[in-house]
């Protein structure tokens, strides 16, 4: 097998597997040392240079990192990591310090971002330390987007989110709030160099086909736009009874809103099979622990409208089959289920909606009316035009945003300044060796027994009553020490040094996991299959040496290393060391605003 | 703090037949120097107990003093375990196997606990023909007291400060054939797929059982001009054959060319299935191991392997006509004779 380039910037990478899955790829472990170190403003800072806003994705992020995570596959839960990211948020010091600070030298060029929500925040963010005159538009009266219309106070509050928006809106940017761009060729015409479009996916479905839903509009409501109406403060209030039908975060979000709102009984009812929800699996746990039952398998077959009056809805009961991995919901033949309602919340998912850009300007779109992108560039069939976070591919979440928005950024940094927006800086990587002393490392090598903790949650009597009270309510700062030590510190890398080796087999002995063996070389499928232990996990890289003296090659399979330093330690002529690998993401204007 | 061994394991190792994982037969986080030959005899011991499927109460681990004899504490941490005196460990064997002949002894020992101190020891036990496996970590030097010579350093071997041994070496493999033993086996620490099946089988031979196996000094006798260094004897290593340890009802799917192969069948029915690699080699002839031996030693060779074996051979109970139950096992009933007996006994000395 071809011997690993070390070199490349992406293996290491991706053995720092939270970091990794991370669409932002933020330095996970590096934050979290940070946090274990009670170094909450740095912590913070690391989380702010990369995702923009730490306080808001400790909260409400959809954490991809988390499945990811080692740990995961050693014991039974991954590293909280999200709300690790929390603690940094909740405990740091002045941060506005460390934060560069317009004025900033103008650099003569104009852009206009539409949507204020996380990806044009994020391309501002990026943009605007480089001299960009920057006009954000959104027709609300204030910044965030999705994240304040449709993320609900409880898990959000609004304070957090006025202070990641205002870090970015105080570097000195345009904002042309309560202001709908209701035409793009008006807007190209107004002498913007690039216009950044992140109106995200603003259209919910509905199920405008099923009997009876036009007989009682008034109790029939579309999940996002009703989220948006209690967020704005134009709802107060719902029906005793409630349904919610879809299985996504807006639907979780919308039950738990209703039990806040004069809900008593609320139910979710939803098509897919209870596993297979798309809610993330903690915002489930959240709706069930409020006393919201979720009635899976139930497909809506009509509403039932009485004198015009919303009574409830039937719905068919399915069972998924499942035809060469595919499913299909197959009715049971049980008698349809009738449920009570005085309102019902439909969340069945949200679409982009482009109903402002006209389709003369040269900018193509697809045949689900999504905008023709480079999917590198995020630059639009017609050049000036960006398109990024949810209006780009689709609905994601925020985290996706915010990486899709430094990624335009630097498009439209590259192209204002005349350059090809496809030729691109690679990652800055770093490696720092950790060797302190004997038994003596930079990092905390020794790895914790811990299960992971759980966030405490205020008392359900309060929070229930006023949907502006936070249920989470983070972690103190002793269990958040504990937590963070359960992190195995996956971006210290075993190095592995060829010519230094004298294959004493002493990390291959005293290795916990069984990672490392000398073995005679052969392709991959071969070498996985005579390991010192089972190489099945193949998302997981195998490191491989070129030949050694007795002709055979070191192989490491990266899958459960522990990062716990023992074959470094253990190695007599330091050909195993400890490297601290930091990976960065290239920015727009390259390093000139890293901290 | 690497001198905590975490307690996570690999999630996709499975168990042997008893239901035990390798991790049961581990022991501490060795505090011998990083890069010790010994750690490696220590994992291969591990792993042939494990797939030997040794229940680890059912094993006795005795040593002496000195680095090799530190090590007990670092393999099979479940089993039974005595620390004895410099060089008087088989003193302490012969006592505990004829006390209970049910468990397994494995010795452990070095070249100055065993070829120096211990010589007196050794050679006794060789010709009682213990029921044990003995297992030399031979590094040719005294580690523990900064590298001195031992009596196994190879005459014209340099030492680290750069002298060079003007002594004629004792070959434990040698004398232990001259002295009798029925099982005598050569290895290197740095070898395990020779190393796990050799002692797979000097643990399953009933007798004594002796493996001498090269284990560099990493601190003070790795360097050029050394016999013992992990660069000379990977140079020089000369195996006697390949070895494979096939254990009972198990089939056996190596095949060799007609003449090359050689089964050595143990008493539990367990084969070591070996293909000759070495000419003029013949394990079931003293002579011809004899000479093997000495010839290796002429051109400066390290002869490896299966060096000699005779499986059929009365061990000390067998000798010396031993009750067949461990003492502690003994009731009133057989250690309170009868009157009857006791004159039948004293009559026969008349």
């Amino acid at each position: 097998m071809r011997s690993t380039d070390i070199q490349h910037p992406e293996y290491f990478h991706k053995v720092i597997d939270c970091q990794y899955a991370c669409p932002a790829h933020t330095p996970v472990p590096e934050y979290i040392r940070l946090i274990a170190a009670e170094r909450y403003t740095e912590a913070y800072l690391v989380n702010w240079e990369s995702n923009v806003f730490p306080g808001i994705l400790g909260r409400t992020c959809d954490r991809p990192c988390e499945p990811a995570c080692r740990r995961g596959r050693i014991e039974e839960e991954p590293v909280a990591i999200c709300r690790l990211k929390r603690v940094a948020a909740d405990n740091k010091g002045d941060v506005r310090k460390y934060m560069l600070r317009g004025p900033f030298a103008p650099n003569g060029k104009k852009i206009a971002l539409v949507g204020a929500g996380p990806s044009s925040l994020t391309v501002a963010r990026d943009l605007a330390p480089l001299g960009y005159e920057i006009h954000l538009f959104d027709e609300q009266a204030l910044g965030g987007g999705m994240m304040r219309s449709q993320i609900p106070s409880f898990r959000l509050p609004a304070d957090v989110l006025d202070e990641e928006v205002g870090y970015i809106l105080d570097m000195g940017i345009h904002t042309h709030f309560r202001q709908y761009v209701s035409s793009l060729k008006s807007l190209m015409e107004a002498g913007y160099d690039a216009i950044f479009v992140g109106t995200g996916a603003p259209r919910g479905k509905d199920l405008p086909d099923l009997p009876g839903r036009w007989d009682a509009k008034a109790n029939i409501h579309i999940g996002i736009e009703w989220l948006a109406n209690v967020a704005f403060e134009h709802t107060h209030a719902i029906g005793k009874k409630v349904i919610v039908v879809g299985g996504g975060n807006t639907a979780m979000d919308c039950c738990r809103t209703s039990r806040r709102l004069g809900g008593e009984t609320v139910s979710v009812v939803v098509r897919s099979p209870f596993d297979e929800m798309k809610a993330s699996p903690w915002e489930k746990e959240d709706a069930l622990h409020e006393g919201i039952p979720i009635y899976d398998c139930h497909v809506p077959k009509a509403f039932a409208i009485e004198n015009g009056t919303l009574k409830g809805m039937y719905f068919e009961k399915v069972e998924a089959s499942y035809v060469d991995g595919r499913r299909k919901l197959v009715p049971t033949g049980e008698p349809d289920v009738f449920f009570e309602a005085d309102d019902v919340l439909l969340a069945i998912g949200q679409e982009n909606s482009f109903p402002w850009i006209e389709r003369d300007l040269g900018i193509e779109f697809n045949q689900w009316q999504l905008p023709v992108l480079n999917e590198k560039t995020f630059q639009s069939t017609e050049p000036r035009v960006f398109f990024g976070g949810d209006a780009a591919f689709g609905p994601k979440n925020v985290i996706t945003a915010v990486a899709q928005g430094h990624l335009t950024a630097i498009s439209i940094d590259l192209f204002c300044q005349g350059k090809d927006p496809n030729e691109r800086l690679a990652p800055t990587t770093q490696r720092i060796p950790q060797k302190m002393g004997i038994h003596e490392w930079a990092y905390d090598s020794y790895v914790v027994d811990d299960l992971r903790y759980a966030v405490p949650q205020a008392d359900k009597a309060i929070t229930l009553k006023d949907r502006k009270v936070e249920v989470e309510l983070g972690f103190d700062r002793e269990t958040a020490f504990r937590e963070a030590q359960r992190c195995l510190n996956c971006d210290v890398q075993t190095v592995f040094t060829l010519n230094k080796c004298i294959e004493c087999d002493a990390c291959v002995d005293v290795c916990p996991t069984s990672c490392i063996s000398f073995v005679p070389d052969g392709d991959e499928a071969d070498l996985r299959s005579r390991l010192s232990a089972p190489a099945n996990n193949l998302t997981q890289d195998l490191y491989v040496s070129g030949p050694l003296p007795t002709t055979r090659i070191m192989v490491k399979d990266e899958d459960v290393c522990l990062h716990c330093g023992l074959c470094a330690e253990r190695c007599p002529t330091a050909a195993w060391d400890m490297q601290k690998y930091l990976y960065q993401v290239t920015k727009a204007g390259s390093c000139k605003h890293i901290l | 703090m690497s001198f905590i061994k975490p307690n996570f394991r690999h999630p996709g190792l499975l168990p042997n037949a008893l239901g035990f994982l390798p991790s049961d037969y581990e022991g501490l986080l060795s505090t011998l120097c990083a890069g010790c030959g010994h750690d490696s005899i220590g994992a291969a011991i591990i792993q042939a107990c494990f797939e030997l499927n040794i229940e680890p109460h059912r094993l006795a681990k005795l040593s002496g003093i000195g680095c090799s004899s530190k090590t007990p504490a670092y393999f099979l941490g479940n089993s039974h375990g005595f620390n004895s005196v410099h060089g008087r460990m088989p003193s302490v064997a012969t006592g505990a196997n004829l006390a209970n002949r049910d468990l397994i002894y494995l010795g452990v020992s070095g070249d100055g606990d065993t070829a120096s101190i211990g010589m007196g020891q050794f050679v006794h036990l060789v010709r009682r023909n213990l029921n044990m496996t003995y297992i030399v970590m031979n590094n040719g030097c005294y580690g523990l007291t900064k590298g001195q010579d031992s009596a196994t350093a190879d005459k014209g071997s340099k030492s680290k400060s750069g002298n060079v041994n003007v002594f004629q070496n004792i070959d434990l493999a040698g004398l232990a054939i001259e002295l009798g033993a029925g099982f005598v086996a050569r290895s290197f620490s740095g070898d395990k797929t020779q190393l796990v099946p050799l002692i797979q089988a000097a643990l399953s031979h009933p007798g004594f059982a002796l493996i001498d196996v090269i284990s560099p000094c990493v601190t003070f006798n790795n360097n050029p001009g050394s016999t013992k260094s992990y660069d000379y004897v990977r140079q020089h290593i000369d195996a006697t054959a390949t070895v494979d340890f096939v254990p009972p009802a198990e089939a056996i799917e190596v095949n060799y060319a007609d003449g090359e192969e050689l089964d050595v069948t143990m008493h539990d029915g367990s084969q070591l299935r070996m293909k000759k690699l070495h000419p003029g080699w013949n394990p079931y002839q003293k002579d011809a191991a004899v000479r093997a031996l000495h010839e290796a030693s002429a051109t400066g060779e390290v002869l490896t392997g299966l060096i000699y074996v005779n499986e059929v051979q009365e061990d000390l109970h067998a000798m010396l006509n031993t009750c067949d139950k461990p003492l502690n096992q003994l009731t009133e009933r057989e250690l309170l004779p009868t009157i009857q007996s006791l004159e039948a006994i004293n009559a026969s000395l008349r």
